[in-house]
């Protein structure tokens, strides 16, 4: 087993492999770029080391400086994490010629699953269903206006070497065909270098299922069941939950047969995700396979009762699976709100800045991976994934209603979160009732909020807010936590915004 | 002491009286039973009547939120005797300040000094973890100044330009 792991990566899920290092007696090395000295991830870390600017191509994207960390740390391995150097075949390579171990896939694995039409050609040899249409790139005008004919409008073309929704164009009829194929190739040769562009049908209002898979090193590949992620805002996942409302232990099991398949046969190690895209009558088609662990890994560890990260950690170092397919069940349901650091009244625009006061949730069925921590400024230069919050039940009613309860314990003040949308959704008839697909999030954002059926709106509110205002007033400076002094009425000491912390600090001291 | 709390425009006149952890109570000259202790800086956990109520305090930027379950409240305090008004009426006559909703980097200038704009006319785009964020004029009239210019970092609150 190794005894010490570099962690490639920063915020929650960095303090995630941290804590797994910790529970396997391995020492955790951190690193962090100069915005990030303050960060959980260092502060847990057994080593932490910097690693440059603020830029991710200058410090969590730089292998050059990842290796020389684990050089100079003396790490036998490195966990990318999500994100980041996570997917990157050519760090995976660097790690393996450096003499560390990369916990992941391989780079000839990686690679086999980077293009979208490589990978189309590696399912059509496996027989693994894929949305219909082209496997290689289109050559004409007139081969895709036939391919279309063939499968049937709406059809999608997308780049081979696409992500992000680049390179991607709707058509709804063939009279757009032409216009729509040479803009998606433009668009592709602009964004990356690479005009390839295939087509295949388009798939109305789909459900996004992702099946969990497990490779060691001698060959054993079992699946871990699905999780539902149709929940989504401009193509990022917001809630997951596993298992699928819709899928059924026979339906689990014909995915899971076909992820283990596509898995073998990119000649796949270590854990990965096969994404599936499911239309209204149930039947599944491969989209993509993530070659890293996931955001959404906490509900397959929560259902399962199996611990992802120390898995990977036992298969990287040459163990084998420690369990059979058979042994796998499904147990309960589990759901993930990702907390974000946006603002829901500025169109969810990023909300960077110092948490003056955090509240967190605890109690039955809840489990909190989190990288944030009062007093705390988060910074503007990464993703704004706060923490992750997950419910857990003995099904998906029990589920909802703890996550609903925990919602409503969690605190996160002195800047914006989206917490607040999670309420909202959790209430909303249709996720009730199970009825998601990935166009919900955007119908359900256009309704009028509506906060009356929200239980924990007091009509009494109002004069609540107004007693307890004038009592911080009177208790002055004393009463105020991490955050900026507001001027709040001529109460004795009452200070005033830019006066020193030292100051109401002695204050504080002389009023004790 | 005496406090003017306004809320959503509405004024409240609100008498308290604080000794020995005991609290009295008259919220525009009606009597409330209330009781409340300090859980820690910022929370306040309180009782009025039998019922029970957290009250979370946010401050930021010079603003005063008050969270009673999931509901924020906008808050301002004043103490009538004090003489120094803080009610920041919005005029649209004089000349506004545009400021950083967020700290970030500046991305872009749309306009240049000098250049008439629209109310809700883009004047500049502020970037933060990868979101880009227009800056949008609060009035009708002429940019005055441009305070920062492109690629510059900024905090939340800076003043990135005014328009009169």
């Amino acid at each position: 087993m190794f005894k010490k792991i570099l962690i490639a990566n920063r915020g929650e899920i960095a303090v995630r492999v941290i804590r797994a290092c910790h529970e396997m007696g391995i020492a955790a090395v951190a690193v962090y770029s100069d915005v990030d000295r303050a960060s959980l991830h260092v502060r847990k870390s057994d080593e932490a080391y910097p690693i440059g600017p603020p830029a991710a191509n200058e410090s969590y994207l730089n292998i050059q400086k990842i290796l020389d960390v684990a050089m100079r740390s003396g790490a036998d391995a490195i966990h990318p994490g999500y994100g980041f150097l996570s997917e990157n075949a050519k760090f995976a390579r660097a790690c393996v010629e450096a003499g560390v171990k990369f916990i992941g896939p391989t780079a000839a694995a990686m690679e086999a699953m980077g293009s979208k039409t490589r990978a189309r050609q590696a399912m059509e040899r496996a027989g693994v269903p894929y949305v219909p249409g082209t496997s290689r790139g289109l050559e004409s005008f007139e081969q895709a206006e036939q391919v279309a004919g063939r499968i049937g409008y709406p059809v999608m073309l997308k780049a081979a070497a696409g992500g992000g929704g680049k390179g991607m164009r709707l058509v709804h009829a063939p009279q757009d065909l032409k216009s729509a194929l040479e803009a998606a190739r433009s668009e592709a040769e602009r964004s990356f270098g690479d005009s390839e562009v295939y087509v295949e049908k388009a798939i109305v209002n789909p459900r996004h299922i992702e099946m969990q898979v497990l490779a060691d090193e001698q060959g054993n590949t079992v699946y871990l069941g699905e999780r539902e992620c149709s929940l989504q805002r401009r193509h990022q996942k917001v809630v997951e939950e596993a298992p699928s409302p819709i899928v059924d232990s026979n339906m689990r099991r014909q995915m899971g047969e076909v992820a283990v398949r596509v898995a073998q046969a990119a000649g796949y190690t270590n854990a990965g995700t096969v994404e599936f895209l499911v239309d209204q009558q149930k039947n599944f088609y491969f989209l993509e396979m993530n070659t890293r662990l996931q955001v959404e890994h906490p509900v397959t560890e929560l259902v399962t009762g199996l611990d992802l990260v120390h898995l990977q950690i036992h298969i990287a170092a040459g163990e084998r699976l420690p369990f059979a397919q058979q042994d796998v069940t499904i147990r309960g349901h589990a759901i993930e709100c990702r907390i974000y650091a946006e603002d829901p009244d500025n169109n969810y625009f990023p909300s960077p800045g110092k948490i003056t006061l955090l509240l967190a949730p605890s109690g039955p069925g809840i489990r909190r991976d989190s990288g944030m921590y009062e007093g705390w400024t988060v910074p503007m230069d990464y993703d704004p994934l706060l923490a992750k919050l997950i419910g857990y039940g003995t099904d998906r009613e029990q589920a909802i209603s703890r996550l609903t309860r925990a919602l409503s314990e969690y605190f996160v003040g002195g800047i914006k979160t989206n917490i607040s949308l999670f309420r909202r959704i959790l209430r909303h008839s249709e996720f009730r009732a199970a009825k998601l697909d990935t166009s919900f999030l955007d119908r359900m954002l256009k309704q009028k909020d509506d906060a009356q059926t929200d239980p924990l709106t007091d009509a009494k509110g109002v004069e609540v807010a107004v007693i307890a205002a004038g009592m911080f007033a009177a208790l002055g400076p004393a009463a105020a936590g991490v955050g900026e002094r507001v001027l709040t009425g001529g109460a004795a000491g009452a200070n005033s915004k830019g006066s020193s912390n030292w100051k109401s600090a002695a204050h504080r001291e002389s009023i004790r | 002491m005496i406090y003017e709390v306004s809320i959503d425009g509405k004024s409240y006149r609100l008498e308290l009286n604080h000794a020995e952890d005991r609290w009295s109570c008259q919220l525009d000259g009606r009597p409330v039973e209330v009781d409340a202790v300090l859980a820690r800086p910022d929370v306040l956990s309180l009782r009025i009547g039998n019922r029970a109520y957290e009250v979370k305090c946010e401050r930021v930027g010079g603003d005063l939120h008050l969270w009673v379950g999931s509901v924020r409240y906008s808050v301002e305090v004043r103490d009538p005797r004090s003489l120094r008004s803080r009610s920041q009426a919005v005029d649209d006559h004089g000349p506004r300040k545009l400021t950083a909703p967020m700290p970030g980097k500046v991305v872009r200038v749309l306009v240049s000094e000098g250049v008439e704009v629209d109310v809700g006319a883009g004047v500049l785009v502020v970037e933060a973890m990868k979101m880009q964020n227009e800056i949008k004029s609060p009035k009708k009239g002429t940019i005055q100044k441009i305070l920062v210019s492109e690629g510059a970092a900024v905090n939340s609150g800076d003043v990135l330009a005014i328009v009169e």
